[in-house]
């Protein structure tokens, strides 16, 4: 019971053959308590369905489709092998390409948007923040008739770049925030004190402020990834075929009669995985990212 | 007179930098405001042209009778799309659902989102793994999460989530077409609680740890410590996360289109599930941008709220440093 009423601050032992205090802090990061084991079980319960998609990927169909569930099988590779030929390939090179080239354009213009809205601010700045943020209140849902009808009439439905220039717009109101709030934690004299040594703004953003804030940059790269991969609405609207993106390849899946759920499984495993660990890259700013920088 | 400003000022220093700035700021040549404005227009142009633009369109075509299989009929017909618009009842069961939704999502992984900070928040063997293992369902693609939901778990026969409830003498229940909406938020609940979990983490690692001292000190029990320091600490960061959640779950579509496509009927359609079946499938573009219209006036007014909550947030920030 003491060990459950106390938090961890108090150097507290729950067996009495304990002796020194110092002995038990250092004991305490290893210690397994009651709480400890609750905690572990919802972190794996959360876990279960990840990790069941993953076991299962891995089975033979008839194993997929078992009661009780099979937790013990021979594993293999078939079904991977299975949605390969299906043409996975073109969706996973299209999420990439997608992922990739919005991410680096909502970094071109989002870090100098940043800098002109923290270390040397433009007038109004408040307004343009409140506006950056306020496009991401609006459903893209009301948006998307129109795009549909624009996108059409260029001639670029089933086209990858219409996807990638949405994709930047939709990030790159997150990143503007997400960045700033990195900018400000850099002191403002060292600009100033760069400038007095006759370096160009250029050069002493480049050398003085870029190197403070490459972290927060690639947090904020690695959430634009995230949120560009995971990304669905859009892309089953406006790409078909030529276009399709992982989560639109999964599509194929629903279809009532001929559910594989092995092969489903080895294909949502292929689809989640990327952005999985990016996730677990960025977890530390995660929070950040997603509270638009208002939570460190 | 000086002898006042200068009174004025002892009072109010920072009031008088203030100023003195914005005088300078005036002095500032044009160029080198055009300076600093350049770093940031082509970010908020491009913004503005991808997120503003088409929101202009759906108004206008909101005002059109246009339904692409029949072409040429394409016509101005005022706020009548509104009119029918609030007169099918479709529409009401369906915001009624989103209401449903986003409610209950919100609701249920903001407890069980503190219930896992506040263990989190203590010191065990492995708490680093345990916090991954956590994040994760906010991670995974949720299309591909949503088709282990609907496949692996809740099938009634070869399901996990039966195969468990099995020995509380449950048996081979249909949980998605018996209940169409509950496993959708089931699932949304399994995908935010993470995300209201990392932040409510955040509001406790910033709680200052003396407070707590003093109030064990003092003979407070665990209950009313957390009651009375550590829930008011919280609420700033419950609230921002609530009304976060709810700004991202007004755009639920995936989760539906995966598990339930809206059905049976419209007993799980949420409202950008149903303006895509209205445009895509129905293609009445009129009353769909209608729709539209209608979402996004009952957001701004959810929205105007997130965003002063947002700012507070982020100005005491700065007030602090």
């Amino acid at each position: 019971m003491s060990t459950t009423d106390v938090p961890s601050t108090t150097p507290v032992v729950d067996t009495d053959t304990e002796p020194a205090p110092r002995k038990a802090r250092k004991r305490k990061h290893r210690k397994m308590n009651p709480w400890g084991v609750v905690a572990w079980i919802a972190g794996i319960g959360f876990f279960f369905p990840v990790f069941w998609m993953v076991l299962t990927a891995f089975k033979q169909e008839t194993d997929a489709y078992s009661d009780p569930p099979k937790f013990f099988f021979t594993p293999t590779l078939d079904q991977f092998r299975a949605v390969f030929d299906t043409g996975v390939g073109i969706a996973l090179l299209n999420s990439a390409f997608a992922t990739v080239v919005s991410t680096a354009l909502v970094l071109l213009l989002g870090v100098p948007a940043a800098f002109a809205l923290s270390l040397r601010p433009v007038r109004k700045t408040q307004d343009v923040l409140f506006f950056f943020i306020s496009t991401k209140m609006l459903p893209i849902v009301a948006a998307i008739i129109p795009l549909y009808v624009i996108v059409a009439n260029i001639g670029l439905l089933d086209n990858i770049w219409a996807l990638i220039v949405l994709y930047t717009g939709m990030n790159l109101p997150i990143a503007v925030w997400m960045m700033r709030s990195f900018f400000l934690e850099v002191p403002g004299e060292l600009l100033e004190a760069a400038s007095m040594d006759g370096a160009s703004l250029w050069t002493s953003v480049r050398e003085v402020i870029l190197p403070l804030v490459s972290p927060g940059i690639a947090a904020t790269a690695l959430i634009c990834v995230i949120f560009s991969w995971n990304e669905f609405f859009f892309a089953v609207n406006l790409t078909a075929v030529q276009a399709q993106t992982m989560p639109v390849f999964l599509v194929g899946f629903i279809t009532g009669e001929g559910l594989y759920w092995a092969r489903l499984s080895a294909a949502a495993t292929m689809a989640a995985l990327p952005v999985v660990l990016a996730g677990w890259l960025a977890q530390n700013k995660l929070v950040r990212g997603l509270s638009f920088g208002a939570i460190k | 007179m000086t002898a006042i400003d200068d009174r004025r000022t002892d009072e109010d220093p920072s009031e008088h930098i203030r100023r003195v700035r914005e005088a300078k700021e005036d002095q500032v040549s044009r160029a080198e405001g055009w300076r600093r404005r350049g770093p940031l227009l082509p970010a908020l142009i491009f913004t503005i042209v991808v997120t503003q633009i088409p929101f202009l369109f759906t108004l206008y075509y909101s005002t059109q009778s246009w339904n692409l299989v029949s072409p040429g009929s394409r016509r101005f017909v005022g706020l009548q799309n509104y009119v029918d618009v609030f007169r099918d009842s479709q529409f009401w069961q369906v915001a009624v659902n989103t209401v449903i939704l986003i409610v209950g999502t919100v609701l249920i992984s903001v407890v069980l989102g503190l219930l896992l900070a506040l263990l989190l928040d203590r010191v065990f063997l492995g708490r680093g793994i345990v916090r991954t293992l956590l994040i994760t369902p906010f991670l995974v693609t949720p299309v591909a999460g949503a088709l282990v939901w609907k496949t692996s778990m809740f099938d009634p026969v070869f399901g996990i989530v039966n195969f468990v409830l099995s020995p509380f003498g449950v048996g081979d229940v249909d949980w998605i077409s018996r209940y169409p909406l509950p496993t959708v938020m089931a699932a949304l609940v399994w995908q935010w609680t993470p995300f209201m979990m990392l932040l409510i983490l955040a509001g406790l690692q910033s709680m200052p740890r003396d407070i707590l001292e003093a109030g064990r000190v003092d003979g407070a029990g665990a209950f009313s410590l957390f009651r009375e320091l550590t829930l008011p600490h919280l609420r700033r960061f419950i609230e921002l996360g609530a009304v976060l959640g709810a700004i991202y779950l007004i755009n639920t579509f995936d989760a539906i289109y995966m598990m339930t496509q809206g059905g049976p009927g419209t007993a799980s359609a949420n409202l950008p599930f149903y303006i895509y079946q209205r445009a895509f499938l129905g293609f009445d573009i009129g009353q769909a941008a209608a729709m539209g219209v209608v979402v996004v006036v009952a957001t701004i007014i959810v929205a105007t709220f997130a965003l002063r909550l947002i700012f507070k947030s982020f100005t005491g920030k700065e007030e602090a440093a």
